[in-house]
């Protein structure tokens, strides 16, 4: 694995090579054409739901793996199945329990919005690496400070949890082990040690940045942005989302 | 005849008081490649930050060339001077290689191609063009060390300063990094208190210690001179003896 996250799975596919400022900008005009599409149209969802299996098996990403990273909105499932027991007005009996119409239909909209929504995140991130996604963040002109410190925090967290290990592991070999409140002030006192080691970090990597030739700005990577084709094929989709939604207005 | 580096009475002393360099005098010529060796805490890598400027000199004088080294311009100065840092960590923050490498020129506003030109001809010499979109923290400790040499190669420096070059590197890595270092045709100064790993790089040496050059001639010689190296701090390591003949068919 090479500047992977978790999520990234390297590929050659079309949704691979779309260049990442693209894929945000799509991703996002096609949940919100999700979100405008009326709940009451069940089959405008069906569509959805289809034009993304399509992109998943087109990403080449297998079902059950797509299945398994969509398990982060069971919770919210759960929220949304209370909602026809809790909502008020008119009710339906459904295997003998009173349920609200206004209840049953927030339900079904909010779990059919968020799993269309968390699909296409999910594939963005299953086929974009995340140096990337920052890359993109700063062609979308994103303030380049923000993306700085996110690319630092990527590039650092390894350095840090690094640190932190070989602390631990210094501790514990010296017979500490952390079971009790009482030993607290010593994990605290390690807190203040990583705090120093992670302050004299970044002025090291920052005396070698003046070094080569730093001035305070980050240069931009290269100048050409996505070429007019890319756009077209990325923008697409959330066009046809749009037109989906736009018909079941209608 | 020109020096690249000309050092002259260089001192310097931390914020907290403490004299780091104490008189320092050292000329390099072009091309050459000295190592600046010396005990922990001697000041090695003080002397190496105002090479490029990031510390300026309080006391002397430092030149690179016909330029001294000062406020005015600290911009060539840090084109034409490289430094590696000892901790390759340091060095590499970008998200790919590829990225870091191209960190410097892109400061030095090179258009696109002459980047992505030198980015590659960079990555050639330290042997590192299979993984140039890998992510550097995902790169063997050795591998890391390279790419940050790498780093400051693109900038095409004519002096290139190294501080501990083999510090933490295996066998095989220490050799591999020889290699680069022996084809490279800057002026090199390779800071270090790894002895035979100076005299298989460098034709030349310098001792500094308590903040001043002690020594200063052909690094077989001072290597032999075992009194020399003991009265500061230095060591061969056990088993390891470079014979006067040795030194006198070196200088
Ligand atoms: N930022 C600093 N503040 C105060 N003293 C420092 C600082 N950096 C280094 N020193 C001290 O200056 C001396 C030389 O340090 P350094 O140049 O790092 O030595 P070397 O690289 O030869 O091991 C050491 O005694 C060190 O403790
Ligand atoms: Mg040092």
């Amino acid at each position: 694995m090479s500047g992977h996250h978790g999520l990234y799975r390297p590929g050659s596919s079309v949704l691979h090579r779309l260049p990442a400022q693209v894929k945000l900008v799509a991703a996002l005009l096609a949940v919100l054409a999700v979100v405008a599409a009326p709940r009451h149209q069940i089959w405008v969802f069906g569509c959805f739901a289809a034009v993304v299996g399509v992109l998943v098996a087109t990403a080449g990403i297998p079902p059950r793996l797509m299945a398994r990273r969509l398990l982060i909105e069971v919770p919210f499932l759960g929220f949304a199945l209370l909602l026809p027991f809790v909502a008020q007005g008119e009710r339906t009996e459904v295997l003998g329990l009173p349920l609200s119409i206004e209840g049953l239909w927030s339900a079904w909209e909010l779990i059919a919005t968020a799993t269309v929504g968390l699909s296409l995140s999910v594939l963005l991130a299953s086929t974009t690496s995340l140096p990337e996604i920052l890359n993109g963040l700063q062609r979308l002109r994103l303030p380049a400070l923000l993306v700085q410190i996110m690319s630092f925090m990527v590039r650092y967290t390894d350095v840090v949890a690094g640190e932190l290990r070989r602390m631990r592991i210094a501790r514990e070999s010296r017979g500490f082990e952390a079971r009790d409140i009482r030993q607290w002030p010593i994990v605290a006192r390690g807190a203040g040690t990583l705090f120093v080691r992670c302050f004299e970090r970044g002025e090291r990597v920052h005396l070698a940045m003046l070094a080569r030739g730093y001035e305070g700005r980050m240069p931009m990577g290269d100048a050409s942005g996505a070429p007019w084709s890319a756009w077209a094929t990325g923008l697409s989709l959330p066009v046809l989302f749009g037109l989906l939604a736009l018909t079941a207005r209608a | 005849m020109n020096h690249a580096v000309t050092i002259e009475g260089l001192g310097f002393r931390y914020p907290d008081g403490h004299r780091a360099l104490d008189g320092v005098d050292l000329r390099v010529h072009p091309g050459e490649r000295v190592a600046v060796l010396g005990p922990n805490g001697a000041g090695k890598t003080t002397l190496a930050l105002h090479l490029n400027g990031v510390l300026q000199a309080s006391e002397g004088s430092v030149q690179i060339g016909q330029t001294p080294v000062g406020r005015a311009n600290l911009k060539e100065i840090r084109r034409r001077v490289g430094i590696v840092f000892q901790d390759p960590d340091d060095q590499l923050f970008m998200p790919t290689v590829r990225d870091d490498v191209a960190f410097g020129p892109r400061n030095l506003g090179l258009d696109r191609d002459e980047v992505a030109a030198r980015v590659a001809a960079a990555l050639d010499k330290v042997r590192l063009s299979d993984v140039a979109d890998r992510a550097p923290h995902h790169l063997s400790f050795g591998q890391r060390r390279r790419a940050a040499v790498a780093t400051v190669l693109a900038m095409d420096p004519e002096v290139l300063v190294l501080d501990e070059p083999s510090s933490n590197l295996d066998p095989a890595a220490r050799r591999e990094l020889a290699e680069v270092l022996l084809e490279l045709d800057v002026t090199v100064l390779m800071i270090t208190h790894d002895l035979p790993y100076a005299l298989q790089l460098c034709p030349r040496s310098v001792i500094l210690a308590d903040g001043r050059i002690q020594a200063d001639g052909p690094t077989a010689e001072l290597l032999a001179d075992e009194p020399l190296l003991a009265r500061h701090r230095l060591e061969l390591p056990y088993g390891f003896a470079v014979s006067q003949t040795r030194a006198s068919s070196g200088s």
